[in-house]
């Protein structure tokens, strides 16, 4: 793909709101302008690209999906993807408001994706690794079987190849229509995970916005390093819930990247146009 | 004082009619005993009836049963006479009351029995945090395992919560990484892990403690990614479909072990576990032992491959 019919795809992926949450951004309707939820500062949606999707105005990290993660930390935006085609079975025949097949099939024709977590491998500044990143905009990035089969499939990967991984978390937790399916997905990519710190292979966690749930509660934590964007909420309880358990207002920043470095949980915080050259950095230093 | 679930109206008013006539024997001096002996094969009937036909709704409400036996009950009914030793703290920040563990023998042999605990009364289940733990419980639980661990004891852990507390502290302290940690730690013990949910298995907070090479689920338990309550809530945007979540989540074990997510079901006492206590709590003294035998005949090695090949296999997915 060229950069120009990338650009030119993504151009349309805005153009069609699929890229984020419809409260957090404004287009003009023909889509070639981006302007930040947070400060409204308007900047043409290739700049917007440029800065990697992040408001150069006030530093706003939009939330943007795995496609734009390969971009961002691929080398040439050079990758193979995994297991591709996977997409959700119904092992329940769940129907709520609506039947979980079907909401499968829109959110494929909505987000373009086969499911909420995609994986692939290729270089980072020349080092292999693998790269497992979310897609919040299918179903709130829940995990359901999919994005726990991928994970898994991705560290098969890296153990047969001795690769590193990074995973991109950005999640509400669990895909509420699996249900106990969900929840096991926890035990799973967690099992899995114990294979690859035996083989000594980095696990670097990048934990985004939101990750939230039973994410938060099993691979996002479990990172040799853990490390977060700037502003992410990430926590196991979400905020709404928290505060109808303490009936209290929540204090200023709780549950934001910056809180859970300062609480422990997290080696550092990094700024997107930094994302690339920390993680390689990094896994050098491990590969020693 | 029995205390009857809404489902249970036949059987309560089976009761009072019995107390009726045994109160009229006593006034009247007349001998009412056939009477009295036809409530109780009635009683008897209907009991059966109801608890051989429960709706998954209906057994999430005898999983919650206020008499249903919890963790310590267990611990009592099925270990050696005064054998346990209760352990507790993370050695960290402070002992979770909703999550007890320590060492105990079954039939003369060592076991960590560690499990999450609801209290017995009013006062008690503020105490226990209704079986609601913090970061430091998991904490405790993975002190206590990674010591059995150590001593080459098996590990049996009691499921019974309604979820891990989702307050303040639990987030500033990590209750996700908590979790996460013992998924991971669990997953490669080298000692043989039993675990049972014994009421309630919601969400991560069961799990927590639920990385097992044996999985049971007692008959009327029920175990899923998050309450039928709060799946109504959000799914259908009312509580009100409590019910109908409850029978499309397939959290019952029947259900659970259609879809090969436990390894077992535990049978009840007609009536349920909090009707013959000491009969649920035999019928999981004999699978601890049964199992225990089986499992011990497995090298480490090999038991922790299973234990992440069972795991791993769990999920329905589809590839073009
Ligand atoms: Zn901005």
């Amino acid at each position: 793909m060229t950069e120009e019919s990338e650009t030119m795809v993504w151009f349309k992926r805005v153009k069609e709101g699929i890229n984020t949450p419809t409260e957090e951004k404004k287009e003009t309707p023909e889509g070639l302008w981006y302007q930040c939820g947070k400060c409204a500062k308007v900047v043409t949606s290739e700049e917007h690209k440029s800065t990697h999707w992040v408001c150069s105005g006030c530093g706003y990290h939009e939330r943007i999906n795995s496609k734009e993660y390969f971009h961002i930390l691929f080398d040439d935006n050079k990758y193979i993807e995994i297991a591709p085609n996977m997409t959700s079975g119904d092992p329940l025949k769940f129907t709520d408001t609506k039947k979980y097949i079907d909401r499968v099939a829109d959110s494929i024709k909505k987000t373009g994706e086969n499911d909420a977590a995609s994986a692939a491998h290729g270089k980072i500044d020349g080092l292999d690794a693998v790269v497992v990143a979310m897609n919040f905009n299918f179903i709130g990035g829940s995990m359901g079987s999919v994005v726990g089969e991928k994970i898994s499939r991705a560290i098969d990967h890296c153990l047969k190849y001795k690769k590193p991984l990074i995973i991109i978390s950005k999640s509400g937790g669990a895909r509420m229509m699996e249900a106990a399916f969900s929840l096991m997905q926890m035990a799973k990519t967690s099992a899995k995970l114990t294979l690859l710190a035996k083989a000594k292979l980095p696990y670097i966690s990048l934990m985004t916005d939101p990750t939230t749930g039973g994410v938060t509660a099993s691979f996002a934590m479990l990172g040799d390093v853990n490390i977060a964007e700037p502003g992410a909420l990430i926590g196991f309880a979400g905020p709404r819930v928290v505060k109808e358990t303490i009936k209290k207002d929540l204090p200023k920043g709780f549950q934001t990247a910056e809180f859970v470095l300062d609480q422990g949980f997290l080696d550092f915080i990094v700024e997107r146009k930094d994302l690339k050259a920390k993680i390689a950095q990094t896994i050098k230093l491990f590969q020693n | 004082m029995i205390t009857f679930l809404e489902f249970e109206k036949p059987l309560a008013e089976l009761y009072e009619q019995l107390e009726k006539t045994k109160e009229i024997e006593v006034i009247s001096g007349i001998d009412a005993t056939p009477t009295i002996r036809e409530f109780e094969k009635k009683i008897e009937e209907t009991r059966k009836e109801l608890y051989s036909n429960l709706t998954p709704w209906q057994k999430v409400l005898v999983s919650r049963h206020p008499e249903r036996p919890y963790t310590l009950a267990y611990i009592d009914g099925m270990c050696d006479k005064g054998s346990f030793i209760e352990l507790h703290g993370d050695r960290n920040v402070k002992d979770d009351k909703a999550l007890v563990g320590g060492l105990a023998s079954i039939d003369g042999e060592s076991v960590m029995v560690i499990g999450h605990q609801k209290g017995i009364n009013t006062k008690m289940r503020q105490y226990r945090n209704f079986g609601m733990p913090n970061p430091e419980g998991y904490r405790k639980a993975l002190r206590l395992m990674k010591m059995a661990e150590k001593f080459d004891i098996p590990v049996i852990c009691l499921i019974d919560t309604p979820g891990a507390y989702p307050g303040l502290e639990a987030e500033e302290r990590g209750q996700g990484e908590a979790i996460a940690r013992n998924l991971f730690e669990m997953t490669q013990l080298n000692v043989p892990v039993l675990c049972f949910i014994i009421g309630e298995g919601a969400s991560g907070g069961a799990l927590g403690i639920g990385v097992g090479d044996v999985v049971y689920m007692l008959e009327h338990a029920w175990y899923s990614v998050i309450s039928p309550e709060n799946c109504s809530t959000i799914l259908w945007r009312s509580w009100d479909f409590k019910e109908k979540a409850a029978e499309s989540m397939k959290l019952t074990a029947d259900d659970m072990f259609k879809n090969k997510l436990i390894d077992g079901i535990i049978k009840e006492p007609i009536g349920g576990a909090h009707f013959k206590p000491e009969e649920a709590i035999h019928n999981v003294r004999e699978a601890i032992v049964g199992s225990l035998k089986k499992l011990k005949k497995i090298k480490p090695e090999k038991r922790i491959l299973q234990r992440i090949e069972k795991f791993s296999a769990m999920g329905v997915v589809v590839e073009k």
